[in-house]
């Protein structure tokens, strides 16, 4: 299990409590001891008898978890989910209190995910709605052929770094990478590179610098128009809001955006 | 720049017999014939021909042929005509030649060299015209043993799902296909209780009401998948390859994301699909088995998971692993299976033959008992029954045909899928071209393909005494090779004919 040695884990859920949906039903389960489909089954049971908000305390590395849910059901999960936490989900709000694995938001649909702490590979894989908040780090290929379609813009905030191919094959959305000191030093060993290859849809803002080596050759950069910069800053509230973190020192100007350069870079590969 | 490229096809027109309806002038969407009014004559731009007898198979009057090119240069069977038109092209467009349907090359086909058993004597034969022959199939995993006193496996452990005739369609994309011809599969498939494929781009909202025959893909560019497409459907198949174009994923250019398209992909109109390679959350059997868990959670365990890779060298090991990852049906999709686009050198030059793929691995997976935990399904180039049964006596529990119901539908496999043109209405979008497939017409014609078919597959059980399709799954004993090598034999798990 990847912990942060940093993490006040009490902390963090009484700075997240008044964000509670004042009404649903809470229930409680107990991860200790129940594989993934034991935990998946007492989660649809308790579904199915109304309740409107579920904590699972003791998660040690159970996957799937809400990746069967369609409805806007507040979860709160405490320890450490497996992979592929909220995979094909739709509608449901998550919060983890800790870190999550990989494939968080698999192929997901729409609902918000809060993460409160560091994630592992391929989040936000092949995802097509709703948001994902990462307090720390997360691993590679984040946003991995992430699309976008109608209403539905799926947003990727990232509080520290990414690794390499974030945004790779990336089809639409759009993530940012706020690039704040790490709260672990010594979790976090070097900038990522190769970021956008394939791109062709969607936007990514990151914050600060990036030499040319850690871009694909299909991106683009440029600076945030006035619009996005609202966005940004409706991103950095909400980041703040979700993890109690006073963030003045950042602001959108601080940004960089990456673009696709073509929507067709494959266009001209062949011969008819 | 001119191009060095002669014409592939010659048009000869009757003109005794031509009324001037132009009717073929219409048909060709590749804009072959022309007519000029003032001089009431018609002229075919030869060299825009692709051969695929639309216009011939409408004229009225019987007054068009056309023909391959008769025009030779100096003959060499080492420098062939296609390897001259493949390297002109190339110096031309400095791109990769694509193509379309499967492989042309004259690869051997183990078909043509296995020949099938009958009774004789020593027991008797059984007329499938008087008697119940039986061709249901049950896809998905089966159990390890029934209870005593268990009359059939509990449903929550192996969902199976229920075929009538152990034939299926293949995975063909809405966006590859028209909605006509993706409508016509389906509706065949119900009727005649089978099931079509949706390829990876989505189920279109027309066809929701046939989810029950649903087979939904899950590839690597996760088109239209959702909690509402994966769980409406029979099976859930992950695409992890296809035989005509092993290793590589799949570009369905920006020009064919109408709205429609776009729709049931859930991606915005005019840009790429790009299906990269490798699905990003697969790079190991592990990995694959996160996948097929995750699909089983999705659809809580109420849905066979299929998993389809193209036949590659180390199929047998491969398919292994994929069962033990958990896949509840395993699909091995041969060299000569069809594409709506590849790279011509992939198409024709990458992979194994079906027969030699399919034999290895119900070879492996007996060998190491674990047969029983998949359904195995054959796909690549199915010409007739024939084939059909042979590869069901080499262990496949199923075949998908792709080509042969396209041809149905009335495809002359004339290879230009790619161009997202299509004179008969079938591998297109262009709403002018695919009003031409009537699904009413096409579903007729594949449901009495299904028919026939599945009455060969009775005459040739009947004949060898067996009255259900469960017999000869896996007798290799029914099956003798005829001009193969012994470790072609060895291979096949067949003896040589007269042993």
């Amino acid at each position: 299990m990847i912990s942060n040695p940093n993490m006040d884990i009490d902390n963090l859920e009484l700075e997240t409590r008044n964000l509670k949906p004042p009404t649903a039903r809470l229930a409680r389960v107990d991860a200790r001891g129940l594989d993934y489909r034991e935990l998946n089954r007492r989660v649809d049971e308790l579904l199915a008898s109304g309740a409107g908000e579920i904590e699972i305390r003791g998660v040690h590395g159970q996957r799937y978890i809400a990746s069967r849910v369609r409805r806007p059901v507040s979860f709160r999960i405490h320890g450490t989910p497996g992979n592929d936490l909220a995979a094909f989900s739709d509608g449901v709000r998550l919060e983890v209190f800790g870190d999550a694995q990989d494939g968080v938001g698999n192929t997901m649909n729409s609902g918000e995910i809060i993460i409160h702490g560091r994630a592992g590979d391929i989040v936000g894989m092949g995802m097509r709605g709703g948001r994902i908040f990462i307090r720390d780090e997360v691993g590679y290929r984040t946003a991995i052929h992430m699309k976008e379609y109608g209403e539905q813009r799926p947003v990727i905030v990232i509080g520290v770094m990414g690794q390499d191919f974030l945004g790779e094959y990336m089809a639409g959305g759009v993530v940012v990478i706020l690039n704040l000191p790490p709260r672990n030093p010594k979790s976090f060993s070097r900038p990522p590179a190769f970021i956008g290859t394939g791109i062709h849809g969607g936007k990514i803002f990151f914050r600060g610098k990036l030499e040319p080596y850690q871009t694909g050759k299909e991106v683009g950069f440029d600076r945030p128009d006035e619009k996005e910069m609202e966005f940004l800053s409706g991103i950095i509230r909400d980041y703040s809001n979700y993890f109690g973190l006073n963030l003045a020192q950042v602001v959108p100007d601080d940004f960089i955006k990456l673009y696709p350069k073509h929507l067709r870079p494959y266009g001209r590969l062949y011969a008819y | 720049m001119k191009s060095y490229l002669p014409p592939e096809f010659i048009v000869e027109r009757r003109e005794d017999r031509c009324i001037r309806c132009l009717t073929c002038v219409r048909q060709c969407g590749f804009e072959t014939h022309v007519y000029d009014a003032e001089e009431n004559s018609l002229l075919s731009r030869e060299e825009l021909c692709v051969g695929c007898l639309r216009c011939v198979t409408l004229c009225p009057t019987r007054a068009l042929t056309v023909r391959t090119n008769p025009s030779e240069s100096r003959p060499n069977a080492n420098w062939t005509r296609e390897h001259l038109r493949d390297v002109c092209r190339q110096a031309e467009s400095g791109g990769v030649i694509l193509t379309g349907s499967g492989n042309d090359k004259p690869i051997r086909s183990y078909w043509d060299h296995l020949f099938l058993n009958a009774s004789q004597v020593t027991n008797p034969s059984i007329d499938p015209l008087r008697e119940p022959m039986e061709l249901r199939t049950y896809l998905g995993r089966k159990p390890d043993a029934l209870e005593p006193g268990e009359g059939r496996a509990r449903e929550s452990e192996c969902p199976n799902v229920r075929i009538e005739t152990p034939l299926l369609f293949s995975a063909m994309s809405f966006g590859a296909i028209s909605l006509q011809a993706m409508q016509s599969l389906a509706r065949a498939a119900s009727e005649y209780g089978t099931l079509f494929n949706t390829g990876e781009g989505g189920l279109p909202a027309e066809l929701v009401d046939y989810g029950k025959v649903a087979i939904v893909q899950c590839a690597s560019g996760r088109f239209g998948v959702n909690w509402e497409y994966l769980n409406n459907s029979a099976i859930v198949e992950i695409k992890i390859g296809q035989g005509a174009k092993p290793g590589i994923g799949g570009h369905l250019p920006g020009e064919k994301v109408l709205a429609k398209v776009a729709e049931t992909r859930m991606i915005p109109v005019g840009t790429d699909a790009l299906s990269p390679a490798p699905q990003h959350d697969i790079y190991s059997i592990e990995d694959l088995s996160m996948l097929i868990y995750a699909l089983k959670e999705a659809t809580s365990y109420r849905k066979p998971i299929s998993v389809k890779i193209a036949a590659v060298h180390n199929a047998a090991a491969i398919a292994s692993g994929m069962v033990r990852a958990g896949a509840d049906m395993i699909v091995i999709d041969g060299i000569r299976g069809g594409t709506g686009a590849a790279p011509k050198l992939i198409r024709d030059h990458v992979g194994i033959p079906i027969e030699l793929a399919l034999a290895a691995v119900d070879t492996r997976l007996r060998e190491e008992g674990i047969r029983n935990w998949a359904s195995l399904v054959a796909a690549g180039g199915f010409r007739s029954a024939a084939d059909v049964i042979k590869a069901i006596a080499l262990g496949a529990d199923a075949v998908y045909l792709g080509t042969a119901a396209l041809v149905a539908m009335g495809c002359t496999i004339c290879q230009k899928c790619y161009t997202g043109i299509c004179n008969w209405g079938i591998c297109t979008n262009r709403p002018e071209l695919a009003k031409r497939l009537n699904p009413d017409v096409a579903a007729r014609r594949l449901v009495k393909l299904l028919r026939g078919w599945s009455l060969d597959i009775k005459e040739i059980l009947g004949g060898m005494g067996v009255n259900a399709i469960e017999s000869l799954r896996g007798n290799r004993l029914q099956l003798r090779g005829v001009g193969l090598e012994e470790w072609e034999l060895r291979v096949l798990g067949v003896k040589g004919a007269g042993e």
